[in-house]
């Protein structure tokens, strides 16, 4: 796989920065929407790099990051239970719910387990038909497919032992949402390539022509972010707002069909609660009433569990770009990725983590401390 | 479901997150992992319970006075799974692990204990295995196994074969290998390529595939650390790079030393294998465990010396200049990105988890 070498190629990176800085000419504020764009950026210094006129800002797309803490709460509960074997994607464990994480459960002898697939917790449920297995179904339109899938098989197979843990969440609602706050400084939108996709780029010429900001479909690798921001200036800068997909090589204008017919299938729309921001109407995805048997919420009678969040970090405007990460009172010195207040400091793609791992040497001299990497 | 917000009317001020997990009541797999929790334990349980002026030095071996003879002494355990994977076997980290943390203070192994804790069921013929693995690698290593012990456990309370050896070998005069030596314009020098061990364990433990095997780098180390005497015994500090990988044993040096510590990312030989299975997880190589690497600083004076020594061992061939410690930001890890940007390296808490997406 030659993508890696060819996409971080320092001589191509420095030809698209020196494009960028002749570009420019006035104070821009573009909102990369992913979290693992985020992650790109701040571990290749990408931001350090651009012209000070051109603002980052970090925006929702961290999908541990925007898991609202109630489903945490739900999620160490049905774990907790006896004969249940609950099965996660790995950076979720250490997200604290109240009071402990899904790491604790296991070290209590709840049966939690690391998965690389939601595939992978249905074969564990087929090898375990006297267990309970449980997938933690979290993420935005890139992770809801294959969970989508795991649901289809396990209906088709009779799989009766096996449920979804779901608090999936969608893009468009968010950036509407971010866009009708009275704070918003947003002008430019990087979009998540790999929602794109699967999803197409047919939900976002509504956006860009209402809230007048250019939407640029973004990947991951360094050159492709630095594309990205400088298709994004040339239209800031030429009074431009369209839609434009810098990601050709992984995103069709349609998306992946199949991919939404599943989903079309398994899930139905509904109002999520996002983690430091709130509740966005339409923004989610539930189980469709087709497979409701699924729904672990149901099956372990946890959809009473209501936890309110008390009032200690900032996370929700840094979610919203109001706020930088260092701008917090609590970052560095309360918060950190050892002890860390909000998701967004405990996942290694919240915007906190990244900050706190990749640039505290520039902006605090707290002392030593372990990073989110674990 | 909470209610539905307009979220205009919405001050984000009042929007929050939950407290932090302040401790942990209860042992967790991070305090094994070579990180920061595991740090934390030795640091607040066990070191504070033994006490020893020798402990508190917090090396991979002690090095030890013993009628007048300098030797290092060091003890490890081995829980790896499976048993047996692509280029090794619990069998053979046993020996090169102790072997290896041995060498990183300059001593050759002599001998070796080897306490084996099987699990009521395992099968003999697999228990008969690991211990022929065992044997050939103390031959290749020039380690005697003198003494051990056998336990078993009940069906359940195991998994299999967990192994502890522990190892004493002579440290020759004059050397005096240790973090505390690293001053600013010492060089950083890696012996190969990085990470591989830890792909290679996930490769088989977690059933993906990477598109090629990749064979874990196992090997002990004392002959590449004797052809890098031979050279200069003035090494300041030699670190074998486990658990925690690169990053955590940086981190381990810069604390000690009270130096800097800056590597050029471009620098750092990451095989393609590990790189695309690191891309595809969400990892980051230089946390990903080796098991036949070493990493060392060597006054600049010496480097060019020791790096051809190392390249013509067999286990030095892509040995490669990473970096050097600096009077700057003391105790921290800084790595210079290849876009020409900087980030921190910082000590992992526990191991790494996949990320999400």
């Amino acid at each position: 796989m030659k993508y890696l070498d060819e996409f971080q190629d320092p001589d191509l990176a420095r030809r698209l920065l020196d494009d960028i800085h002749s570009v420019v000419t006035r104070p821009w504020a573009l909102m990369e929407v992913c979290g693992g764009q985020t992650h790109t950026i701040i571990r290749h210094g990408i931001d350090q790099l651009l012209p000070d006129h051109v603002e980052l800002i970090h925006g929702p797309g961290c999908p541990v990051c925007v898991t609202p803490l109630e489903v945490i709460d739900k999620a160490l509960e049905i774990a907790s239970r006896p004969g249940v074997i609950f099965c996660s994607f790995g950076d979720m464990l250490r997200v604290p719910g109240t009071g402990r994480d899904l790491f604790q459960v296991r070290g209590e002898g709840g049966d939690v387990r690391v998965v690389y697939s939601p595939l992978d917790a249905l074969h564990i449920a087929q090898q375990n038909p006297d267990r309970e297995v449980v997938f933690f179904g979290i993420g935005f339109e890139t992770t809801a497919p294959p969970n989508a899938m795991t649901v289809y098989q396990a209906r088709k197979l009779g799989i009766k032992n096996f449920s979804l843990l779901v608090s999936h969440v969608r893009v468009p609602p968010a950036i509407k949402a971010i866009m009708e706050s009275p704070h918003c400084r947003v002008q430019g939108f990087l979009a998540a390539g790999h929602v794109c996709s699967v999803m197409g780029v047919g939900e976002y010429p509504e956006l860009a022509d209402r809230y007048r900001v250019p939407i640029v479909v973004t990947g991951f690798e360094p050159l492709d972010i630095l594309e990205g921001v400088r298709r994004t200036v040339l239209q800031l800068e030429r009074g431009e707002h369209t839609v434009d997909n810098a990601y050709p090589r992984a995103v069709r204008p349609e998306g992946n069909p199949a991919a939404q017919a599943m989903l079309a299938d398994v899930f139905e729309g509904t109002d999520r609660a996002w983690r430091g921001i709130g509740v966005i109407p339409d923004s989610g995805w539930r189980l469709s009433s087709r497979y409701r048997d699924f729904d672990a919420e149901h099956r372990f009678s946890v959809g009473d569990i209501d936890t309110r969040e008390p009032a200690e970090c900032r996370s929700g405007e840094v979610l919203q770009g109001l706020l930088k990460p260092n701008e917090c009172a609590a970052f560095g010195t309360t918060c950190t990725p050892r002890n860390p207040l909000g998701a967004t400091m405990v996942s290694s793609e919240g915007a906190c983590a990244a900050y706190y791992l990749y640039r505290r040497l520039d902006i605090t001299t707290a002392p030593l401390e372990a990073s989110p990497v674990a | 479901m909470p209610e539905t917000t307009q979220l205009t009317a919405v001050d984000p001020t009042a929007w929050t997150c939950p407290v932090a997990l302040r401790d942990h009541p209860r042992v967790v797999m991070g305090h094994g992992g070579g990180g920061a929790l595991s740090a934390e334990l030795v640091q607040h349980v066990f070191a504070p319970a033994f006490g020893g002026e020798t402990l508190s030095q917090l090396g991979d071996s002690a090095a030890l006075s013993l009628g007048g003879v300098r030797m290092a002494f060091s003890t490890d355990s081995y829980v790896v799974r499976p048993l047996f994977f692509p280029g090794g076997s619990i069998g053979d980290l046993a020996v090169n692990g102790t072997v290896n943390d041995l060498a990183m203070s300059g001593a050759r192994a002599a001998y070796l204990s080897c306490g084996f804790i099987l699990e009521e069921g395992v099968e003999m013929s697999v228990v008969a295995r690991v211990a022929e693995t065992l044997g050939a690698a103390a031959r290749r290593a020039g380690v005697e196994v003198v003494t051990g012990d056998t336990k078993v456990v009940e069906s359940g309370h195991g998994d299999g074969v967990f192994i502890n050896t522990a190892g004493i070998g002579l440290i020759p005069s004059g050397v005096d290998i240790r973090a505390q030596r690293v001053v600013p314009g010492d060089v950083v020098i890696v012996s190969g390529d990085i990470g591989v061990h830890g792909v290679a364990i996930m490769s088989v433990r977690e059933g993906l595939e990477f598109g090629v095997e990749i064979e874990s780098d196992c090997a002990a180390l004392g002959g590449l650390v004797d052809a890098m005497l031979a050279v200069t015994q003035d090494l300041h500090v030699l670190r074998d790079p486990t658990r925690g990988g690169l990053g955590a044993a940086l981190n381990e040096i810069a604390v000690a030393s009270g130096a800097g510590v800056v590597i050029q990312e471009g620098d750092v030989p990451v095989p393609p294998a590990v790189a695309n299975a690191c891309a595809i997880l969400g990892l980051d190589p230089l946390y990903v465990a080796n098991e036949g690497k070493l990493v060392a600083f060597v006054p600049r004076e010496h480097a060019d010396a020791v790096l051809g020594a190392m390249r013509a061992h067999p286990l030095g061939v892509n040995a490669r200049v990473i970096g050097e410690a600096v009077e700057e930001h003391p105790g921290m890890v800084v790595a210079r990105t290849g876009l020409g940007g900087t980030r921190v390296v910082d000590l992992p808490i526990g191991e790494q988890l996949p990320r999400i997406c």
